[in-house]
């Protein structure tokens, strides 16, 4: 399911990494906040919303960084180069990720800044999007949010182009064993 | 037609920026949807989409009202109305009650439809839309011309000059550029709007849920970052079931951009909270503007099933010539035509429902399985009901139905067209029928029709025999086809029958609306067919093949003849066209063709009917393999030839350069021998070639396999 659920997510543009464990998706994030320089400066911070990957980490062991914050506002949102945030679910036969965002920092982390940084429990793979409808229910979650690759247009003389109003990149982990983790 | 419509047909077919990109993007577009389908059974998923649909459509107000209470209880607030004024009041009511200044708009048609914009801002109210697309439209002051991609009439360079106007900065024709450009300028008024005002795709009664389907992430912004949401939804968005979704999300986005899935689905069930934690205000309107009164319509309650993927504009012939804005200012193609009749008026339908050529391509690709075409029929019929026949139209028609009147001015016809003759062709008309033949040679009545002929044509006396129906193009233009149909049939033992009480087919007068013309033809026809009492009725012309075995009794039905069904369902099922027959033929072993000869490439063209309506395209290319031809494809080979009967004399400008596409695939081929079974193809293709010079033999296929038979 992993195998095909890279294919079709890199078809369409998105970054795909699968690690073992939680301290392993852990130890990515402080990677990758290093390579994309992240700091304090405008334009550079990061935002990591609510997530029930970090339900139990010991503090000291939750990534500290200069620019990182975990207090998530629309201006820091609209602020940052990078947002974090967690997918429920994942799609294989269309690459997608299915987001509960009826909090709006899940949003405002996965539409504002130009990367969006997704952590996806492997094992919530499905096959497709009728699977998915038969486990969500819109009655407790207001806004589900299906995101497929990067933003894009082709609105210009149909040339398909990255980055109109989302973000410009998307980036997804898959976690195989998610320690705690709330979901099955 | 009016001038000012024929004159906007002109500008627009000879913009080649227009044409140049509508062209390329409908080639790319075939392509890459059938890639985006594969692994997809598309026919057991219309199915089922269309299922979903019309079943919404069959209870459109018990689920607007289960909508409404379900939206409510979560929370939101519903707002239903049938008049698109009363949607415009609601929406300034709405923002003045909470002050509101500016609004950012994700896509929305329903929107377009009311013409929502001019009346907030003449109100006093600043209004940005965000998808790119329409963004470019509104700077540019002008109406979407595609309902996905409502910006494809403009070229980059046109883009980068109004851009640099909004920015006041010299921009470069470069697209990614031109998005940055979009983004930066439009991300401030997405954080300052008040209000976001968004459409919606997909309405779900049983959860009260509105689905979002984007690709720029704008619908995200629109209904996330302002503290008011407004969704303005047409009732036909409504389904009964949350699990609907799932499929319409299957079909739509394959369908309107060839995508699996578009970057953005959001699924919406009543307000969440704004950041500060206040509740958001949620309305959701949903506007009826004349849709419940289509859904009582017998004919049109189908069109409710469009899921407004704007697949039939992306195949359709003559959008990819004429682009969006011939067709008015909303709803554009096919569809748009039968939308604006209804939502708009049935008048204003009255010049656009005259651009559908009745090929037929879109009845192939609608994920909501709407036979356009169809409707686009209906509307004429109607129109002809309200309006009456226009004069000559009425006269011609007058004519048609009186049989030996018809066919004496036929043979008048050979007389009278004698001195612009040219061989086998009329090469040019005097005065104000010039243009019939421009860029195509009419080809010339024959001095002896078929019926004259096949007098003098022996019948063998055999046990089983076959009424041909020549129809008029072959009766008295292309008798030589008829000949060579009589010798194959006859070799296969089959005695052929000639009833003379045989006339026109009643397509011409079917296609233009006038139905009780077309219902005299059929009546009179299954009267002469079946008087002979035979095995077959064979045709080599689809379109009356057509005619005969669906048209007669449909259209008899519509004008209320029921009592001619029986007769005309005994005539449809002995109806067999020419192809399908010879097959039938050559694997029971009664024909066979000479062996051993190389005959060389030829290629063939899928006439309309024969393709979609009969299903017909194998039979007539493994015949001609088997006579000894090679078939070589052309490129778009069942693409329509531009002929649809009276639509190449009524709009030539439309229908010459259709020609001048098929004619360059043709050639591309190398073929010296171009095949079809169509005699109006014939006609259309061998005028095209014989104005153009080339050294191509245009045929109808019984020319070519008559003489391939074993003795």
């Amino acid at each position: 399911m992993f195998e095909a659920f890279k294919t079709r997510a890199e078809g369409v543009g998105a970054e795909v990494h699968r690690v073992a464990t939680r301290e392993e998706a852990l130890l990515f994030v402080r990677w990758f906040l290093e390579t994309e320089r992240i700091n304090e400066s405008p334009g550079s911070g990061a935002l990591w919303a609510k997530s029930a990957l970090l339900d139990g980490v010991p503090e000291s062991e939750i990534p500290r960084h200069p620019g990182l914050s975990h207090d998530v506002s629309r201006d820091r949102a609209a602020q940052a180069k990078l947002g974090i945030s967690e997918a429920q679910w994942g799609v294989a036969d269309t690459g997608s990720l299915v987001l509960d965002q009826g909090a709006p920092e899940q949003r405002l982390v996965s539409s504002l800044p130009t990367i969006h940084l997704a952590l996806l429990p492997t094992g919530n793979i499905l096959a497709g999007k009728a699977q998915v409808f038969e486990k969500m229910n819109p009655a407790t979650s207001k806004y589900i949010a299906f995101i497929t690759g990067p933003s894009r247009t082709a609105d210009i003389e149909r040339v398909l182009t990255i980055g109109v109003h989302g973000p410009e990149r998307l980036v997804i982990v898959c976690i195989d064993d998610v320690e705690g983790g709330p979901y099955e | 037609m009016n001038k000012e419509f024929k004159a906007k047909i002109d500008r627009a077919v000879n913009n080649a920026n227009l044409t140049g990109a509508l062209g390329k993007f409908s080639e790319a577009y075939k392509v890459n949807r059938a890639k985006a389908y594969e692994g997809i059974d598309f026919e057991e998923l219309r199915d089922r989409v269309a299922g979903i649909k019309s079943e919404a459509a069959a209870d459109l107000d018990a689920l607007a009202a289960e909508f409404q209470r379900n939206a409510e209880a979560l929370g939101a607030k519903v707002f239903r109305t049938s008049d698109p004024h009363q949607v415009k009041e609601y929406i300034l009511k709405v923002a003045q009650e909470a002050g509101v200044k500016t609004v950012v708009k994700s896509k929305s048609m329903a929107t377009e439809e009311i013409h929502l914009n001019p009346y907030l801002v003449k109100n006093g109210i600043s209004v940005a839309e965000t998808d790119l697309g329409e963004w470019i439209i509104q700077l540019a002051g002008q109406t979407p011309s595609h309902m996905v991609m409502p910006a494809i009439h403009l070229t980059k360079e046109e883009v980068a000059e109004l851009f640099s106007k909004e920015v006041e900065e010299r921009l470069a024709a470069d697209i990614p550029r031109l998005v940055k450009v979009a983004r930066n300028e439009l991300r401030p008024k997405f954080l300052a709007a008040d209000m976001g005002i968004s459409g919606g795709n997909i309405a779900v009664a049983e959860t009260g849920s509105i689905v979002l389907v984007t690709n720029e992430g704008n619908a995200r912004l629109v209904t996330t970052l302002p503290r008011i949401h407004v969704a303005v939804i047409g009732v036909e968005k409504l389904i009964k079931e949350f699990a609907g979704v799932a499929p319409i999300l299957e079909a739509l986005p394959r369908s309107a951009t060839a995508q699996l899935l578009t970057s953005y689905v959001s699924i919406i069930s009543g307000p969440t909270e704004n950041e500060d934690g206040s509740p958001k205000e949620l309305h959701i309107v949903l506007m009826d503007n004349r849709r419940s009164e289509m859904a009582k319509d017998p004919k049109f309650k189908q069109a409710l099933q469009c899921i407004r993927c704007g697949s039939c504009l992306n195949v359709c012939p003559i959008f990819r010539l004429v682009g969006g804005h011939v067709f008015g200012d909303i709803y554009t193609g096919g569809i748009g035509t039968i939308l604006t009749a209804w939502f708009d008026e049935l008048k204003k339908s009255e010049d656009i429902q005259g651009l559908c050529i009745q090929c037929g391509n879109c009845t192939q690709v609608c994920p909501g399985k709407i036979d356009i075409p169809e409707l686009i029929l209906e509307i004429r019929r109607r129109l002809v009901l309200e309006q009456g026949q226009p004069f000559m139209q009425k006269a011609i028609f007058s004519v048609v139905n009186n049989r030996r009147m018809f066919h004496g001015m036929l043979r008048a016809a050979s007389l009278a067209g004698k001195p612009f003759t040219s061989g086998k062709f009329i090469r040019h008309l005097p005065m104000f029928l010039a243009e019939l033949t421009d860029g195509r040679s009419l080809p010339a009545i024959a001095d002896k029709p078929f019926r004259d002929q096949f007098r003098d044509i022996k019948q063998p006396v055999c046990a089983e025999k076959a009424v041909f129906y020549a129809g008029c193009l072959m009766d008295f233009a292309y008798p030589e086809m008829g000949v060579a149909l009589v010798k194959l049939l006859n070799k296969a033992g089959i005695e052929v029958l000639f009833p003379e009480e045989q006339t026109c087919c009643g397509a011409p007068a079917l296609y233009n609306g006038a139905y009780e013309v077309a219902a005299q033809n059929a009546a009179d026809n299954i009267t002469a067919l079946l008087a002979a009492n035979a095995r077959y009725v064979v045709s080599a012309c689809p379109t009356c093949t057509v005619a005969l075995a669906h048209d007669f009794s449909k259209t008899l039905e519509s004008v209320g003849k029921t009592e001619w069904l029986p007769k005309a369902k005994e005539l449809a099922a002995k109806t067999v066209d020419l192809s399908t027959l010879v097959k039938r033929l050559v694997d029971e072993g009664r024909l066979s063709f000479k062996e051993g000869e190389q005959l060389g490439a030829v290629t063939y063209h899928d006439s309309c009917h024969l393709k979609r309506t009969l299903k017909v395209f194998e039979e007539p290319r493994e015949l001609l393999e088997k006579a000894g031809y090679q078939v070589t494809e052309m490129f778009e080979c069942d693409m329509c030839c531009g002929m649809g009967g009276s639509y190449s004399i009524k709009l030539p400008e439309i229908s010459a350069p259709i020609l001048q596409r098929k004619l360059a695939n043709i050639k591309e081929t190398g073929a010296r021998v171009v095949a079809m079974d169509c005699p109006g193809c014939v006609m259309q293709i061998r005028g095209g070639m014989d104005q153009d010079g080339a050294q191509v033999r245009v045929q109808h296929s019984v020319e070519l396999l008559v003489d391939r038979i074993k003795e």
